[in-house]
């Protein structure tokens, strides 16, 4: 009963988001604002109706209705509610009215926002957000339907929404598959959001970005909203992708953070074009060029967004004909296709009112930096966006399966995230218009000498890998750069207004919290480098046997393996395997270190959980391999060192307060002068008083 | 005597064996050089996930087939090729270098530096043909300078009079 009525709310928000779409589309046609306030209501109307089938879902998920076939897959008797909860985006059919849900959240938040000023974006930007979300809602409602349960006929277990036959009987599972061992992390219940988030809000710039189109209204305006939504949706992307990579270095036990997979690139798409997006939008507003590469970023993110779901979810990853089997895939593509098609016609058609307000005069000028930049996160996601394809184009042409890994990605885009480090150090000097290279040398070389000290200086006590100097070198580089704009800044100010250092900095911040967010964006990472390049070039491993009290070397570490037991946990229904090891440097005793798998009885799955040891020197990383059951006398440890690996998540936590900090919501300049004009009549008034 | 004859040979065998596998055993192959190998190899079951790493028992009994290969003498291609053989080009990380697998390794060079041409022509056109309206574009973009630049500019203006 209570499926039917959750699936009854998705279908009934399915039709008002048609609904509203269809009417924005002739209020605006006809110029009628009854019928676009009404296209609102309806747009506001269905975040109430997506959030009460979601409630409907929870509660199944919570009380155990494994006659729900998504139900049975998620959850299971002895997961804890919380996960129960946060099963809802932990399969296929939950996590696309997860999707539906967020974009009803964003798009309600658009709509109730005051629109005097952009009274004529307005339906566009809810027919953009109706179509997309009339799309989502509609794979679940046709293809993924997450109310579908199980039905008997004749003996056999049919899933389906309604009874396939008029004596069908729904019949019950025991016990339910229990939620992959390896999403039962606190790091995978806020992941997921994080990346759903930031996927769905890239829908909004890109819903501003056609109704500039559409309205021919392409003056600065909608790039000034489309900013302000894009660098959160870039804050949640980001977020996202750093919850993944700690997630993944926490629980997947290969001691590494990235592994380029297919699934790690489809959202790390989107962030390289709405990272290109967010800086070439400041040529743009500082200089009124670039408007058709903007939008043809703006256009190609939300593609990316789409696709990246699609990849994820239409199971073409592991086979193409695993897509051509899945309704949901040509359903994807097609749509990809269609809105691609659709708005590129639509810059097209526009091309001449986008033309730029001025030219480009210099090429070391700071407009010319960035197009460098946007080149490079473009080159960057050619590479990534290929050797994603390339599997299936192989598989569909030639018939052979291939794997495209990290080695690959690696190779290709080194040099590309070296040119990006090393234009972090040079753009923040080069001015806006004109740069030539004495001015731009002038401002860098105290930086540089700076640099090639640290690089001499680690050459003599730390390793003389060239391709680590190297990524050193630009990381000193663009760090010494940045930290000497905010000291640039501060003592031009300290002198100017006469405070004191701390005073000078932090308003100097405040002034302009966008560009000084962006620089603590690019001290940290510079500070990510550091971590990159100590795994990735120095990190070290070792595997082997150890009979109890046996000891095993790496770099200057020794482990010693004194004892393991393994228990089970009904409550959990868990099965935990536990080690004892102590660790030691140079013979100095330094702590005890615990390994662990735990085995699910309910999904048959293994969770390995390393024990780790962080310093900002590096990481001593231990994970339990396999154990002799019987006597428990041996047990395999595979260790890996990773050093400077901390300064990677050091760096991710700066990353994020930098983009909250320029994100941080700046008091409208227009409101602004409204109020101190009232609070200055005021004034006037009291004094008249 | 032919009983004796087909003792000793028993003996024989049986020795050449022990001896054969106590050789073998004289150089088990460690863990490390097993991973070492696995590291480069994907199962064709456990996606994206080096057999090295992978905890499936389907990839523990690879692991152990590398280990029984390389204690045979086999090298590193060789034990690579056998699995190539056995279950197809997916298992190595990267496309070996043949036929339509040359894509992957031309065609993003290949428009990474078009868009670097695209970006470099474009740049001279705008150059150039700001030199030939440069009063022009000066005029414009003093006449509308963006607020924010205020800011910035006044912030260079200052750091020019302190020197």
């Amino acid at each position: 009963m209570l499926a039917e009525f959750g699936y009854g709310v998705l279908v009934v928000s399915f039709i008002v988001a048609i609904y509203s779409g269809v009417t924005a589309v002739y209020g605006a046609q006809k110029k009628s604002a009854a019928l676009v306030e009404s296209a609102r209501r309806a747009m506001l109307l269905t975040f109430p109706l997506i959030s009460l089938s979601a409630a409907v879902l929870i509660y199944l998920l919570i009380n155990n209705h494994f006659e729900v076939a998504f139900v049975y897959e998620v959850t299971s008797r002895s997961m804890p509610t919380y996960l129960k909860v946060t099963a809802w985006w932990g399969g296929q059919a939950g996590s696309l009215v997860f999707w539906s849900w967020l974009l009803a959240v964003f798009t309600s938040a658009v709509t109730l926002r005051k629109w005097d000023r952009d009274i004529e974006f307005l339906p566009w930007v809810i027919v953009v957000s109706a179509i997309t979300l009339t799309f989502f809602l509609g794979m679940t409602v046709f293809f993924e339907n997450p109310f579908a349960r199980f039905w008997l006929v004749n003996g056999n277990v049919e899933p389906g929404m309604f009874a396939p036959i008029a004596n069908a009987t729904l019949f019950t599972p025991q016990d339910g598959q229990g939620l992959n061992p390896l999403l039962r992390h606190p790091g995978m219940v806020i992941h997921p959001p994080m990346l759903y988030l930031g996927f769905v809000s890239f829908v909004i710039p890109y819903a501003f970005a056609m109704a500039a189109l559409i309205t021919g209204r392409t003056d600065d305006r909608w790039i000034r909203i489309t900013r302000r939504w894009a660098l959160w949706a870039w804050l949640f992307l980001s977020f996202g992708l750093v919850l993944g990579g700690r997630w993944a270095y926490d629980v997947l036990g290969w001691g590494g953070y990235w592994g380029w997979d297919p699934v790690e690139i489809a959202a790390f798409m989107p962030w390289l074009t709405g990272t290109a997006f967010l800086h070439s939008v400041m040529i743009q507003e500082k200089r009124g060029l670039l408007k058709h590469w903007n939008m043809i970023l703006v256009i190609l993110t939300y593609a990316l967004v789409i696709f990246g779901t699609f990849l994820t979810r239409s199971g073409v990853l592991s086979s193409v004909h695993a897509f051509a089997n899945s309704p949901i895939g040509p359903f994807f593509m097609g749509y990809v296709t269609l809105t691609l098609v659709v708005s590129v016609a639509l810059v097209i058609w526009r091309w001449p009112i986008l033309r730029s307000e001025t030219e480009m005069k210099s090429m070391l000028s700071r407009e010319a930096l960035f197009l460098l930049n946007n080149l490079l996160f473009m080159s960057i996601l050619v590479v990534c966006f290929w050797g994603v394809i390339f599997p299936l184009v192989s598989e569909l042409f030639t018939g052979q399966k291939v794997t495209v890994g990290p080695p690959f990605y690696e190779r290709a885009t080194a040099p590309l995230f070296s040119a990006l480090l090393f234009l972090m150090a040079v753009a923040p000097l080069s001015a806006w218009g004109h740069s030539t290279v004495q001015t731009l040398g002038r401002a860098i070389w105290k930086s540089v000498i700076a640099a090639l000290v640290v690089v001499v200086t680690l050459f003599f006590t730390y390793t003389q890998n060239i391709g680590a100097l190297i990524g050193f070198f630009l990381v000193a580089l663009a760090l010494f750069t940045t930290l000497r704009e905010f000291w640039r800044g501060a003592r031009a100010r300290q002198k100017a207004q006469d405070e004191n250092f701390f005073t000078a900095i932090s308003r100097l911040m405040g002034r302009n919290r966008r560009r000084y967010g962006g620089y603590i964006i690019h001290i940290s990472m510079a500070l990510m480098a550091i971590g990159i390049l100590g795994i990735e070039i120095f990190q070290v491993e070792t595997q082997g046997l150890l009979l109890q009290g046996e000891q095993l070397n790496i770099a200057e570490y020794t482990i010693q393996y004194r004892e393991l037991a393994s228990w089970d946990s009904q409550s959990e229904g868990v099965n935990h395997t536990r080690a004892v090891l102590d660790v030691y440097e140079n013979g100095i005793f330094l702590g005890q270190l615990n390994p662990r798998i735990d085995y699910y009885f309910d999904s048959q799955q293994n969770m390995t959980t390393p024990g780790q040891r962080s310093t900002l020197r590096d990481d001593l990383y231990v994970l339990l391999v396999d154990w002799q059951p019987v006597s428990s006398a041996g047990a395999t440890f595979k260790v890996f060192v990773n050093p400077l690996v901390n300064w990677l998540w050091l760096g991710s936590l700066l990353f994020l307060i930098g983009i909250i900090f320029a994100a941080w919501p700046d008091r409208d300049p227009a409101e602004e002068t409204a109020r101190r004009n009232v609070i200055r009549s005021n004034q006037q008034t009291s004094a008249a008083d | 005597m032919k009983k004796l004859f087909l003792t000793l040979t028993f003996i024989l065998l049986l020795s050449a064996l022990f001896a054969g596998s106590a050789l073998a055993q004289d150089k088990v192959p460690t863990d490390d050089e097993v991973n070492a190998i696995a590291k480069q190899l994907y199962c064709p079951v456990c996606e994206n996930t080096p057999l090295d790493v992978c905890p499936t028992e389907a990839c523990r009994q690879w692991r152990e087939l590398i280990r029984t290969q390389l204690s045979q003498g086999m090298t590193e291609d060789q034990i690579k090729q056998y699995f190539v053989d056995n279950y197809g080009a997916r298992v190595l990380a990267e496309p070996p270098r043949t036929g339509l697998n040359w894509l992957i390794y031309i065609l993003p060079p290949v428009i990474i530096l078009a868009g670097a041409f695209i970006l470099f022509r474009s740049f001279r056109e705008w150059t150039g043909r700001s030199k030939a309206s440069s009063v022009l574009s000066a005029e414009r973009s003093a006449a509308t300078p963006p607020a924010e630049d205020d800011y910035v500019a006044r912030l260079e203006e200052e750091l020019k009079n302190r020197k």
